[in-house]
């Protein structure tokens, strides 16, 4: 009973932030945000159903699952480099940002991998 | 000798115990094929390995690790906080964080760091590793706070770590 509890309660948390990150997707002004959402709402909602998933098979199958662990260890691994590349991407397609973008000068130079003290002239 | 069989000790380790993990099991024939595993491919691939510095302090990792679970939590709630308010409130701008951190094993971490923890996500290195350029969701007025908070927080931890 109290497992069901606890399983029920992770899957309802994880399911909420996933839901989250998805409408951050939808939500937010232009592409650069919208890079905020997937890589932080999901890796709490992805965390939770992991845990979730650990408790019911430690419970009902009654052994102890450690592939949610390597899950988790791969997602950590893997969603900084994606949304790092994405964002580089975005530099060189010259992505619109919303207007209230502050320093925006810093990704002319950013795209050329310069210092923020060399102004580049387009 | 041994050096010539294991290259790479900790990788071949690490191999061993993640092929055990995804069997999710320890029966005898899996244990073997791990060892000829973190055997071989350790082997293999050591002559193309570009050296990094190790590990300085690993007992350093631990409240590291914590420290930015604690972080990633947190960055969860304000990121979704943030995206169910009114989105015209949300203020995004760029930063450039001078790095102390030279190396690129230490700076992958640091900039993986950056883009789980809140509200960040670092895009781009310059060149010689001078700068990171970070975008972040909800700027402050004062941004050298953001910029000052990364490099007390988690670069000098990861210095720390790596002896560098």
């Amino acid at each position: 009973m109290v497992f069901e509890i606890i399983i029920s309660v992770l899957l309802i948390i994880g399911g909420l932030f996933i839901l989250i990150g998805s409408l951050g997707l939808l939500r937010l002004p232009d592409f650069y945000t919208r890079l905020h959402a997937p890589t932080k709402a999901t890796t709490l909602g992805l965390g939770s159903v992991l845990l979730a998933s650990m408790v019911f098979t430690y419970k009902i199958e009654g052994y102890i699952s450690v592939n949610e662990l390597l899950i988790t260890l791969f997602l950590v691994i893997t969603a900084p480099v994606v949304a790092h590349i994405l964002a580089k991407v975005g530099f060189h397609h010259q992505v619109k940002m919303t207007a209230n973008t502050r320093n925006q000068e810093l990704v002319k130079v950013a795209r050329v991998r310069g210092k923020p003290q060399n102004k580049i002239e387009e | 000798m041994l050096k010539r069989i294991f290259p790479l000790p900790h990788h071949s380790i690490l191999i061993f115990a993640v092929w055990l993990m995804l069997n999710n099991s320890l029966s005898p024939g899996h244990i073997l094929l791990g060892i000829v595993l973190g055997i071989l491919i350790p082997y293999l691939s050591a002559p193309l390995r570009i050296p990094q510095p190790s590990i300085a302090k690993p007992l350093k990792l631990f409240p590291y690790v914590l420290m930015v679970l604690k972080d990633i939590i947190v960055a969860n709630i304000q990121v979704a906080l943030l995206v169910l308010g009114p989105t015209k409130n949300i203020k995004p701008g760029f930063i450039a964080v001078p790095l102390d951190i030279k190396d690129d094993l230490p700076l992958t971490v640091l900039a993986s760091t950056v883009t789980m923890t809140p509200g960040t996500v670092s895009a781009e290195v310059s060149q010689e590793n001078e700068y990171l350029y970070v975008h972040v969701l909800h700027l402050p007025e004062d941004e050298q706070e953001i910029i000052s908070y990364i490099k007390t927080h988690y670069e000098a931890k990861i210095k720390e770590i790596f002896g560098c």
